[in-house]
């Protein structure tokens, strides 16, 4: 069972796990995860990562929150029970829309962050109570872990990663976890 | 080179430090014992607290007829306090959103707790308006939900409730902001937990972060998008708050520079809280390495910025209310009615402490002394204080018929209220101080080579 086994590479810089990235993937290898203590500017390209989409989703939620704003000013101010304010007397939603603009703002911004942030947490699987998958705690504090699976080609790679200047390089059975 | 930075810029981080130093750095204040002064401050705070929570319970059991308000006077040390906080709040956000969108890597030593700052101070303001309700409990009829007592809804031309919806927003995208840059860092105390329950309580918050390329690469991006969202957000909420005022007819409410106005003096005041508690907080947790000069001195400049726009405010307030010759308009709050009036004492705090006091800070040498910028942020947040006092209390004390001249006294319920919310507030902060990681550590690892000392020297000397 060669293709539950999985080698682990340590490094401790930055720079040199991204320029240990790109020799991997020069070298045809798959990565198939790089665990870091912090961000790693152009990690995400290196290892052929898509483009996060996230930002188009916060769009969407931001026009969502826009609509039921305007939906609700409507619907109460004008449509359930309008009434006579300051003189100003709610005939229409369009000549009552600028004393909304602030509701309209803060309910399109309400919407985009938090459903943003929710998809986030989703997407990327973390909510309270979740366990961490990091495999190894110094991941969180200074040191960077390549993981990349092996399928017979162990020799191969230690000598690749060794060389691309990991500290340290554990082949690692996934199932006998 | 992706981590060079010219030479001639200061060092942001001090000292020869690695990636492991930051991580014993900052995880240290969480694992080792909180000294003696810690607890004097603690205990300190948890006592006017309590005595604020009294008051509270006094002025609900009671009615805010405890409090030293009149119908002329029907808000005045409540909304003051109100306006106060959140202004206070706004700092915490421009550091975190504003100057990440500017790209501006000092933000990063002191982002963490300036957010704290601005949830922590955004809790004691959204205790005014419900406590000045008289009937907490019914606190929700502001929100637009359909009721009982026939479909009545919430009067959205209102700021009141434009308040509701921005103050509710600002708190909780806040909260969200700062939790999502925390799970990195409480994921990092997770890991070095060595005691079991510490690790399960750092497990739980830090959501079971694992630090994926992935998950990195959503993080930069939310909080980029969320920095853009917030941006805008901290620049309504004090506009919307200027509004109670602006939207009124009062003379020296109804101004069209309110909301400008407002939001500079927000700033203002909120980066001197931001320099009184990490004045104190980088001396407490060891972390002057972090929070250096250069942070004291870029913090000052924002302030003499903010404070100027506040200062030629008040100027043209003050040019505006004599310029249109009404008597109405001389007794506003920057006028010379009450520069001379009953209320001069109020008046000359505020021009003192607000426009002169900051004035020092031009010198390069005070600017950049922690003790006189510590005590020119305490002068600044009593005089931003007296700024919405001024403008609530002396505004209300002269209406249009003498019948409603009536003179603003503070019962000791609503001193008690005010200092209660303090004490609440450096309860939340000293907390926060000792079980959260007080500065974003994995994003002062990424300016580390750029910023870090030892790199700058190492570079330069190569360079040579």
């Amino acid at each position: 069972m060669s293709s539950s086994k999985v080698i682990h590479a340590f490094y401790n810089d930055d720079e040199v796990v991204l320029d240990a990235v790109k020799k991997v993937k020069a070298a045809n290898h798959h990565i198939e995860e790089v665990f870091c203590p912090f961000p790693v500017h152009g990690l995400d390209k290196a290892m052929g990562l898509a483009p996060t989409r996230i930002a188009i989703t916060s769009f969407m939620y931001g026009i969502t929150g826009l609509g039921i704003a305007i939906w609700l000013t409507y619907y109460t101010m004008i449509a359930d029970w309008p009434q006579d304010i300051g003189g100003k007397p709610s005939f229409s939603w369009a000549e009552n829309m600028p004393a909304f603009v602030p509701i309209m703002f803060e309910l399109t911004v309400f919407f985009a962050a938090h459903l943003m942030v929710i998809t986030f947490y989703l997407r990327s699987r973390m909510w309270p109570f979740k366990n961490a998958e990091n495999p190894d705690p110094r991941t969180t504090d200074d040191h960077f872990l390549m993981e990349i699976p092996v399928h017979d080609n162990e020799k191969e790679l230690k000598a690749l990663l060794t060389k691309s200047g990991a500290v340290e390089v554990h082949v690692i059975d996934k199932e006998a976890h | 080179m992706s981590h060079y930075e010219a030479p001639i810029r200061e060092p942001l981080i001090l000292g020869h430090k690695s990636y492991h130093d930051i991580t014993e750095d900052i995880a240290k204040p969480i694992e080792g014992k909180a000294n003696k002064n810690w607890f004097i401050a603690f205990y300190i705070s948890l006592a006017a607290m309590l005595w604020g929570f009294g008051c509270i319970f006094y002025t609900v059991g009671t009615g805010i007829g405890v409090w030293g308000l009149s119908k002329n006077i029907g808000w005045a040390w409540d909304i003051t306090n109100f306006v106060w906080w959140v202004g206070i709040g706004h700092a915490g956000t421009l550091i975190s959103a504003v100057l990440l969108l500017f790209r501006q890597k000092w933000r990063m030593a002191i982002n963490r707790s300036a957010e704290a700052m601005t949830i922590f101070a955004v809790f004691q303001a959204g205790l005014f308006p419900i406590i000045h309700m008289g009937r907490p409990w019914n606190a929700y009829w502001v929100l637009p939900l359909p009721n009982q007592f026939g479909s009545l809804w919430v009067n959205f031309n209102s700021p009141l409730l434009w308040d509701v919806f921005a103050i509710s927003t600002y708190l909780s995208v806040s909260l969200v902001f700062w939790w999502t840059g925390l799970l990195p860092d409480f994921a990092m105390i997770r890991d070095r937990a060595v005691k079991p329950f510490q690790k399960k309580i750092y497990s739980l918050l830090s959501f079971g972060w694992s630090g994926r390329a992935k998950d990195w690469q959503r993080f930069e991006e939310v909080s980029l998008v969320l920095a853009g969202l917030a941006t805008p957000l901290v620049l309504s909420v004090h506009t919307i708050v200027s509004m109670d005022f602006a939207t009124s007819i009062n003379p020296g409410w109804h101004s069209t520079i309110f909301p400008p106005y407002f939001v500079a003096g927000a700033i203002f005041s909120g980066f001197a809280m931001v320099q009184t508690l990490l004045g104190i907080m980088r001396k407490v947790t060891n972390l002057e390495a972090y929070i250096t000069r250069l942070h004291v001195e870029y913090m000052n400049i924002v302030i003499i910025l903010t404070g100027g726009i506040v200062a030629v405010a008040y100027a043209t307030e003050f040019f505006i209310a004599w310029y249109t010759g009404s008597q109405y308009e001389d007794y506003t709050y920057l006028s010379i009615g009450s520069a001379t009036g009953p209320y001069a004492w109020a008046f000359w705090s505020l021009i003192i402490f607000n426009i002169i006091t900051p004035q020092l800070l031009w010198f390069k040498k005070i600017r950049r002394s922690f003790i006189w910028s510590f005590l020119i942020s305490i002068a600044i947040n009593i005089g931003m204080w007296f700024e919405r006092f001024d403008i609530i209390a002396i505004v209300l004390s002269k209406g249009h018929l003498p019948s409603t001249w009536w003179r603003f006294e503070p019962t000791f319920v609503d001193v008690g209220i005010f200092i209660g919310t303090i004490g609440f507030f450096f309860v939340l902060f000293l907390l926060y101080a000792r079980t959260f990681p007080v500065i974003a550590q994995a994003e002062v690892k990424t300016i580390l080579k750029s910023s870090g000392e030892s790199y700058k020297k190492l570079r330069d000397d190569n360079h040579e």
